[in-house]
């Protein structure tokens, strides 16, 4: 397929699902389910891909996401609550000392900067040693800012351990898809450059890829950087979705949920780190909600068991499952694309005339 | 043709802990020769490469290239006690340079490995572009926003080129480790070649090959030296292809040079047929 004829169906399939996106919420009540996954969805989706340039192209097995999305969170709301409304969030501290606002896409990339800004200074030290230790020191990192964000003499800025409310979320889901659709694609576009190349070298072998002329912490170091400033931007998004933030919600919790997503859905691929996304949040947050049910009756059976809580229980098993029979996860380091799709049909037509002739190879 | 000197090294010794693996090594390779080193197992000769390519820092000694010393170094730290090569003074006080694999090869040495190193989950044809990316003159932004489209088509190109020289074509976009042992030789010849080196450094690059590959090797070997312009200096166990296409040897055992010079002087040397050669035709 040609490279002109793969965009235009790529465009096409993006109008199409923006238009579906917002049929539906002209038809669909604003409080449906459906809303809520696909918002929240699409802002997991961008932190999982974020997470996945690291862990799955990389090979840097970094464990600080929900620490990023914190300083992410944090800076667009600090930049963007408005002025007339700083007194009443920051009512124990005067009110703050800042007293502007920026336009809500630039407080979005700013949180982004501040996350790459801090990356960069763990990465100094840490990229330097055995890749394990990322991990610990990424840990250890996301732990402390949690912490740090929540100290009263920080108050001026960070409103201590209070919530930071009032500043601008968004009521579509358009938003949110278009946000984190264009960040995931600039990640795509990295990973399909001779930088991503570089990257998939050093995760396959880092001695070789050394031996071909690539500087291992130089590069080491970009995919820090950059997967944590597009962890940064998911952050403010996620502000923006739940309308209030507090740093205690960044819990190490989150990013296993988000390192779960990336397993489920392959380490290595793009396209099922957004499925898995969509997936995960579905499940977690509407399809098993009935498990919580205590009074579930089919005809006159009232189903065992159920009681609130249970979801996560079944939750836990449906997930064990798929990583224990679903090694590879869900694409592995397959891509779900139009040309990838194309072909399995094609093959598909030209299989079924073979079979007559007997064998066909798959 | 007139003698540039390429590669030197000079009083390289390398100790791991107590075990010395290259035993102050001395050796010079000139423009446009190839030049073998051959040992028993174990002699050290793969961490002599190691110590050239930036892998290893050197107990002792110092390389240099093109008539610039690129590593040096002393024993330093605990080693001051524990060094037991020779000429442990020549260096100490000198700054220690020791710079990362990676500045050796954009420096123009390139090289390959005994246990096969490829790009596993890349396929032939992405193993030799990964190689040119070193040579890139765009940076981060105009890469990705693939406003470098001439170089980007340069290096497919002259990757293509590549893989057709190396004969690879019909396997182009396989799995890099899917292909046969010989083959998968090749590929690392070719990806070492496309970082356009001065200086090639093969590592038994007949290692496991039948012996009509191997002198198919032999032949191509002799032509990338000319068609390239390259220096090649190569380890090797095979020693038809050695004889044949070497013009100077250089003889390890137990990490110490034995011996040197042109094939004929080599074979008939008393100590080389005693260390080595004799043991080899018993194997
Ligand atoms: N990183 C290391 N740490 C400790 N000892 C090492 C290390 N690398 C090599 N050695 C030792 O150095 C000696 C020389 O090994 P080397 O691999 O250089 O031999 P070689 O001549 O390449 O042998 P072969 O023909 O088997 O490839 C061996 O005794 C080996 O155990
Ligand atoms: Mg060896």
């Amino acid at each position: 397929m040609s490279t002109k004829k793969k965009t235009a169906w790529n465009a096409g399939l993006i109008a199409a699902l923006l238009i579906l996106l917002f049929l539906l919420e002209q038809v669909l009540p604003s409080s449906s389910m459906l809303f809520t996954v696909l918002k929240k969805g699409a802002i997991y989706a961008l932190v999982a891909v974020s997470m996945n340039l690291l862990n799955g192209f990389t090979g840097l097995f970094s464990l600080g996401q929900a620490g990023f999305m914190l300083l992410g969170a944090y800076t667009y709301a600090i930049f963007t609550i408005p002025v007339e409304s700083r007194n009443s969030v920051y009512q124990y501290f005067d009110g703050g000392i800042i007293q502007f606002t920026l336009p809500v896409p630039v407080a979005l990339i700013a949180g982004g900067i501040v996350a790459a800004v801090f990356a960069y200074l763990i990465g100094l030290p840490v990229l330097r040693l055995k890749s394990d230790y990322l991990a610990i020191a990424t840990l250890g990192f996301a732990e402390i800012i949690r912490a740090v964000f929540q100290w009263d003499k920080l108050g001026p800025i960070t409103n201590g351990s209070n919530l930071l409310r009032n500043f601008p979320s968004f009521r579509s889901v358009i938003f949110p898809f278009v946000a984190a659709g264009i960040c995931i694609a600039l990640i795509v576009m990295l990973i399909n450059s001779t930088y991503g190349r570089a990257f998939k070298a050093i995760r396959d072998d880092e001695i070789a890829a050394e031996a071909m002329g690539i500087n291992l912490a130089h590069h080491k170091r970009l995919a820090f950087v950059i997967s944590s400033f597009f962890a940064g931007i998911s952050g403010g998004l996620l502000a923006m979705y739940q309308t209030t933030i507090q740093a205690s919600m960044f819990k190490s919790a989150m990013t296993y949920e988000i390192l779960l997503i990336v397993v489920i859905g392959g380490i290595g691929s793009v396209t099922g780190s957004c499925i898995s996304s969509f997936l995960f949040i579905a499940c977690s947050e509407w399809w098993l909600r009935f498990l919580d049910n205590e009074n579930l009756y089919i005809g006159g059976f009232h189903v065992p068991l159920l009681r609130p809580g249970f979801r996560k229980v079944v939750f836990a098993v449906v997930i064990m499952a798929v990583v224990l029979f679903y090694r590879q996860g869900i694409m592995g380091t397959r891509e779900f694309s139009v040309e990838g799709i194309s072909n399995f049909f094609k093959k598909k037509l030209s299989g079924k005339k073979e079979k007559k002739g007997g064998s066909s190879r798959e | 043709m007139s003698k540039e000197n390429v590669l030197k090294v000079e009083n390289v010794t390398m100790q791991f802990g107590g075990v010395i693996a290259v035993d102050n090594m001395n050796l010079e390779v000139d423009k446009g020769e190839i030049v073998s080193l051959i040992g028993p197992n174990g002699a050290g000769k793969t961490t002599a490469f190691n110590v050239i390519t930036g892998v290893y820092a050197p107990t002792n000694g110092a390389v240099y290239y093109k008539g610039n010393k690129i590593i040096q170094n002393y024993p330093q730290g605990k080693m001051k006690k524990l060094y037991r090569g020779e000429n442990p003074m020549t260096y100490t006080g000198q700054h220690a340079i020791a710079p990362t694999p990676d500045k050796i090869t954009r420096l123009g040495i390139a090289r390959t490995f005994q246990n096969i190193r490829l790009f596993k989950s890349q396929t032939v044809f992405e193993n030799i572009l990964i190689a040119k990316h070193m040579l890139r003159t765009s940076n981060i932004f105009t890469a990705t926003f693939k406003l470098n489209g001439k170089e980007e088509a340069r290096m497919r190109r002259e990757s293509e080129e590549l893989l057709h020289l190396m004969e690879l074509d019909d396997v182009r976009d396989e799995p890099a480790t899917s292909l046969p042992y010989g083959k998968q030789r090749h590929l690392e010849i070719a990806r070492a070649l496309a970082t356009k080196p001065e200086l090639l450094l093969l590592d038994e690059p007949a290692a496991g090959m039948n012996p009509q590959e191997t002198l198919e090797l032999t032949r191509f070997i002799g032509r990338i030296r000319d068609d390239f312009g390259l220096t090649i200096f190569m380890i090797e166990h095979h020693m038809d292809l050695v004889m044949e296409i070497s013009d100077r040897i250089y003889v390890l055992d137990f990490g110490k040079p034995i011996a040197e010079g042109t094939p004929e002087e080599v074979r008939n040397n008393p100590r080389v047929i005693e260390a080595y050669l004799g043991g080899a035709q018993d194997e």
